[in-house]
Formats: C-alpha cells, structure tokens, sequence
C-alpha cells in the first residue's frame, strides 16, 4: 500500500494520522451503543405522540427560525 | 411511509452514530444528547415523509445537522466546552500520552469553521459519500470536498507543521487562517 510517491510521503502519514485520530474519537462514542432514555423514546413513542411531544415542549420548537 | 418495527430497530440502530455525530459538532456531551433526543422525536413526528428505500442514515444526519445549526445561531458561544465536558462522556480513559495527544486534536479539530468541521467529520469519521454529505449540508458535490480537503490541511498544519519549531502556534494558526484580522 506504499506506493505514494516520496515528496508526498509526509503529508500521506500525516493525513492517514489525522483519518485515524478523527475516526478513534468519533468510535469511542459509537461504541458506547444506544443509552437506554433513547431505546425507551423509540421504543414508547410513534408519530403522532412524537408530534404531541414537540408541540408541548417549548424548548423543542425551532420551526420558524428560518 | 409508516412507522413499522424494522423502522424503528434502523432508526435505533442509527442512534451510536447520531450521538457521535452530535458530540463532535457541538463538542459538549449533555446538549449531544439533547440534539438526538430532539432528532429523533422530529423523525418519528416527520415519519411519514421518509421515501422507502432512501438512506434513513443520510435522512437523521440532515435533521440533526439542521437542528444544531438553529440552535448554534441561537445560542452562538455561550457553551463552550471549557472543563473538557467532552472528554467526560468517553468511558474509556485513554492512557496519558494518548489523553494528551487525544486532548490536541480535539482542540485543533474546535478551531476549524464550522462548515469545514461537519464535513470532515461525514466523510471522514460517520463514512457518507461526498454525495451523501453533500445532501446532509444541503450543498454541493465539489462544496463538500473543498471543505474536506481545506479542514485536512488545516488540521496538519494545526498539529503537524514541517520546522514546528521555527514559530508557535499562534503564528501557525494565523498563517493558516490567513490573516483574517480578528
């Protein structure tokens, strides 16, 4: 998998360095799965209770802003 | 199309990355999951105009995105993650070079605008296609790789520079940014 050419060896290392770190700390969070409050959100709710929810919640509404 | 279970196990399944997603736009645990709560309520609510057989993952991605860049403009840097509230949701501590080196790229990946920061992030870490995190952004193909390409250069000069020791940072950071004055 080597085959960069030289001059852009560095940069090739770097880059692969960056992918890497972006994609550990990205991963660590994945794998920490499905917190249970959100099983228990999809699992309760459908659409039209889901709706009900935004509507009561003032601090959910964002509609309009644009 | 309605919500049926297989739905609903695929938006559960989408929920890790959502969060992961989240976590590095706003950089703060608590209000991440705060955005994927509201994602997901805006998902089920907003169900039925979800087409069958479109990417569920690229459709959650959107709402997020779309609901964090409401919620920054309202809330512009009032939270910032001064105490390191991101490195607490981790439940792995990292080993102590590994924390210090984790803790620079985090601040290094901070400084980069926000548009080039979610970019690099879909396509470098969540997997979407140029095509798929351009349609998350709502911009285009060649959009979304500048981005990537320009965040990429900018994150090695932030933490890679050749003769690092010639000049600080704080120099670096300027000659990167490119003078835009403050």
């Amino acid at each position: 998998m080597k085959d960069v050419k030289p001059k852009s060896g560095l940069n090739a290392e770097i880059q692969s360095r960056i992918g890497h770190q972006l994609r550990a700390m990205y991963d660590d969070v994945v794998r920490q799965g499905v917190p249970d409050r959100f099983a228990e959100l999809i699992r309760k709710l459908d659409g039209a209770e889901a709706q009900a929810q935004i509507a009561g919640d003032p601090a959910a509404k964002t509609e309009g802003g644009e | 199309m309605p919500l049926t279970d297989s739905l609903r196990d695929d938006i559960l399944a989408s929920v890790p990355s959502l969060r992961a997603f989240a976590i590095s736009l706003s950089g703060n645990g608590d209000r991440a999951d705060d955005l994927v709560q509201e994602t997901l309520l805006r998902a089920l609510a907003n169900i039925d105009s979800f087409q069958v057989g479109s990417n569920l993952p690229a459709w959650l991605f959107t709402i997020l995105r779309n609901l964090f860049r409401s919620d920054y403009r309202k809330r512009r840097r009032e939270v910032e993650d001064a105490d390191g509230s991101y490195a607490k949701t981790l439940k792995t501590q990292p080993a102590q070079n590994a924390h210090l080196e984790f803790e620079e790229f985090r601040a290094a990946l901070e400084k980069l605008p926000q548009d080039q920061r979610e970019a690099l992030i879909l396509v470098g870490a969540s997997g979407f296609s140029y095509e798929d995190a351009a349609t998350i952004c709502g911009c285009a193909v060649g959009t979304i790789k500048s981005r990537v390409n320009r965040a990429r250069s900018k994150l090695s000069a932030l933490l890679y520079v050749d003769g690092a020791e010639d000049f600080g940072p704080d120099d670096t950071v300027r000659a990167v940014i490119g003078g835009s004055g403050g």
